[in-house]
């Protein structure tokens, strides 16, 4: 992990800047609006072009703004979908985002979510008869711990052997599906799904209600909740500070006594905790059964939302909801304009190129270089000789 | 990474501001049809005169995949051209929340007053949980699962017995192969696929007695990587005759032609794929089947819950037949077409033993289309070679 360039003057002896930041982040980080700027302009210059491409396709690009405005966020019902569509990608999204903080690219949501799944339908099974809320615990209980098992595994892969965190959760989740697919095409198949093989329903009794005035379930919720709690948890909690020392610098967490093994495997396990809620939720709150329907790609559109938010759990809900209304918006688009529907997903693709993209441009322009300077005189010199 | 994401608090005012103005722009609304307690009887509101009837397709895949999204979405283009109506179609809707909202998003952006939700794992729950929020909207659901008394009136089924087409393209394969050994590649081993195997297995072998099919499952719907690794595979254990239950046959078509074989094509017509070795195929006939449901919505006349057919009725066709196809099988094909259409023929009657020598329909015992243990299908019928993995 290396430091990103930030902005200095210049030392006068050398003539080049000083080899690290003599300026606390907040500061050196620019102005905060450069930090609203920035994603703002990212966002419109991604838009433009999409605008480009749908001009192409011969689709005026105002009337398709438009029309995914309102498929998106434009009604009541619409924003609702939105964010029926962005509360299993916040919990996916953390799949990526925990583990993100000690350096690791996990991206081994997809399994994550269908083992939860698989381990919620499990629970189902065993207290068939149980109260719903007992139910549903014990469902969400082994879940969260299924999942947490499942990238627990890639963490400890990557801390005792040295195996590749990203190619090992990339491959574990086709295990995972495999693994699905065996189960619940067999061991726990429930004998009345002929021709689409699913485990025991749990009943409608036991589902996973909606929020209360709304058309939304409750798995928002705990989408929300969980990415408040690991923001809190990577922010501030000692927790969540040493394992983000151990993202910047292995050896000096080493020096300092922590242990590195422990931070890895927790962190994985909880990211996958998170991945087997929504698995929970996927089986509780809609399909009332583990099928082979609820494996639709959201562990990997997690990654796509955990990378835009920049790994920050707190991100990861703002970017969610606006990922669920773009896909909430390309039916529209379909219907209306007739455009295919891997519209949305070129979208998808500019939005990601373009705010990757937009990094570099993060102290670009405001060089606090002249005011600061004369606030820390006296360790220009010693910078300069370490430099 | 650490700091890297220390940023990202930017993005929370910048999207909340998206997010906000978006929720503020709109007028909060209840949804506009609010689901009455007690269910009327599905009376499809008769169109008024100068507006016209939105219907509205969901596919779960490419509505061009030159399989069973592109049967349905002929029949969405047939119901396009009555005058009158204006078709919405949307594809690659997963079997997830998503087709709810896309159902609802059908109904209350874009006023469709009949939804055709085609993919089978569309009906439960999520079909469902639509045609009891919208109780005036009728939902016809294509895979024959509804249950009168447990399933919301304004819901109803259809699916047809294509298994009858798959027993004709059985003969014309039989006849038409050198080696006597046929293919099938099949997605999973449940009931209706089983079906298909066992039809056409017992069409080729009416015909040539000798004939076997060996049969690879692959495992889902649409595994494109697959069913072309089984399609050479089975091309080099000297199988000469290929046909499918996928839901997209083209890569199998087109490896077919590519090794040199025949193929009987399965859901629509494939024969532009592979011009020289495509025999026939078994095919949906929705053009037909869709137009009619849309009639009898707009007469206001009560529909049926259920609704099932074979050649008969006209839910099942089969492609022209290919240049390979010889006279003696067309005839052959022919007459069982209209035996079948007639009722004289049956597909499954006994003796029939399975491919483990068990005796599953017993002498005497005579299996009509319409017989509800076919849905419950779990054998293989002699001369196929393979097992139902467990």
């Amino acid at each position: 992990m290396t430091t990103t360039s930030i902005p200095a003057a210049q030392s006068p002896v050398t003539g080049r800047g000083p080899r690290f930041s003599r300026w606390p982040r907040a500061v050196s980080a620019g102005p905060r609006w450069e930090q609203v700027l920035v994603p703002a302009l990212a966002c419109a210059l991604s838009l433009l072009l999409f605008g480009v491409f749908v001009a192409l396709a011969g689709v005026n690009p105002l009337d398709v703004y438009r029309e995914m405005y309102r498929g998106a966020f434009g009604t009541w019902f619409s924003f609702q979908n939105s964010l029926v569509r962005a509360a299993p990608l916040m919990l996916t999204a953390l799949c990526t985002a925990l583990p993100a903080h000690l350096g690791l690219i996990v991206i081994g949501g997809e399994g994550a979510l269908v083992i939860g799944a698989l381990g919620a339908a499990f629970a189902a099974t065993l207290l068939g008869d149980a109260s719903p809320f007992a139910l549903l615990t014990a469902m969400a209980l082994l879940g969260a711990l299924s999942g947490a098992g499942w990238l627990g595994m890639v963490g400890a892969l990557r801390s005792l052997r040295g195996v590749n965190e990203t190619i090992s959760s990339l491959l574990l989740n086709y295990v995972a599906i495999s693994v699905f697919k065996q189960l619940v095409e067999g061991p726990l198949r429930d004998p009345a799904s002929l021709n689409k093989p699913s485990t025991v329903p749990i009943g409608d009794a036991n589902m996973l209600g909606n929020l209360p005035g709304m058309d939304v379930h409750y798995g928002l919720v705990y989408g929300l909740c969980a990415c408040v709690l690991g923001f809190a948890l990577m922010r501030r909690t000692v927790f969540g500070f040493s394992a983000r020392m151990v993202g910047g610098n292995v050896r000096a967490a080493l020096l300092s006594g922590i242990s590195v093994h422990s931070r890895i495997v927790i962190t994985c396990a909880l990211a996958g905790a998170a991945g087997g809620l929504a698995g929970m939720i996927e089986v509780a709150a809609v399909h009332g059964s583990a099928n082979a329907s609820l494996i639709a790609g959201y562990g990997y559109a997690g990654i796509l939302v955990a990378f835009l938010a920049r790994q920050n759990p707190l991100a990861v809900i703002p970017i969610a909801l606006l990922l669920g209304g773009i896909n909430a918006s390309g039916g529209l688009l379909q219907r209306s304009f007739e455009l295919p529907d891997a519209t949305v997903n070129v979208l998808q693709g500019i939005l990601f190129v373009v705010i990757l993209g937009s990094e570099t441009l993060y102290g670009r322009w405001f060089k606090p270089a002249a005011s600061p300077a004369p606030a820390l005189p006296k360790i220009e010199p010693v910078l300069g000789e370490v430099a | 990474m650490v700091h890297f994401a220390s940023r990202a608090i930017g993005w929370v005012p910048a999207t909340l501001t998206f997010v906000l103005l978006g929720a503020c722009g709109g007028k909060p609304a209840e949804p506009t049809a609010e689901p009455s307690a007690t269910p009327s009887e599905p009376t499809a509101a008769a169109p008024e005169p100068d507006k016209p009837l939105v219907v509205g397709f969901v596919y779960v895949g490419p509505k061009d995949d030159y399989g069973y999204n592109q049967a349905h979405a002929e029949g969405a283009a047939a119901v396009a051209k009555l005058p009158g109506v204006k078709v919405r179609e949307e594809e690659n809707v997963p079997e997830t929340i998503a087709v709810q909202k896309t159902i609802e998003s059908m109904v209350e952006l874009d006023g469709a007053a009949l939804v055709f939700p085609t993919s089978f794992g569309y009906f439960d729950p999520h079909l469902i949980k639509m045609a009891e929020k919208f109780p005036n909207v009728p939902f016809f659901h294509c895979g024959g699962l509804y249950q009168e008394g447990k399933h919301p009136k304004n819901a109803g089924s259809y699916f047809g017995y294509i298994d009858e087409a798959q027993y004709i393209a059985g003969i014309v394969a039989g006849l038409t192969s050198k080696t006597g050994k046929l293919g099938f590649i099949a997605a999973k081993p449940i009931p209706q696929v089983l079906r298909n195997i066992n039809a056409f297995t017992l069409g080729a072998r009416s015909a040539n007695p000798k004939a076997t099919t060996s049969v690879v499952f692959t495992g889902d719907w649409s595994l494109p990587i697959k069913e072309a690794e089984a399609a050479n595979s089975l091309a080099d254990q000297g199988v000469d005759v290929l046909t499918m239950h996928v839901d997209s046959p083209k890569v199998i078509v087109e490896t077919a032609e590519k090794r040199g074989i025949f193929v009987s094509g399965y859901h629509a017509n494939q024969s532009t794929l592979a011009p020289k070795g495509y025999l026939t195929g078994a095919e949906w006939n929705w053009p037909k089947i869709y137009t009619d449901y849309v009639g009898m919505v707009r007469e206001a006349k009560s529909h049926p819950h259920l609704l099932r057919g074979g050649l008969k009725e006209g839910f099942v066709k089969l492609s022209p037949y290919g240049p390979a196809v010889g006279e003696d099988a067309k005839a052959k094909a022919e007459a069982a077409k209209a035996a079948l259409t007639d009722g004289s023929l049956v597909i499954y009657k006994g003796p029939l033993e399975d491919n483990t020598g068990k005796v599953v329909i017993p002498e005497g015992t005579s299996r009509p289309q319409t017989d509800i243990e076919l849905e419950k299908m779990d054998y293989l019928v002699e001369g196929v070679v393979g097992k139902i993995p467990s």
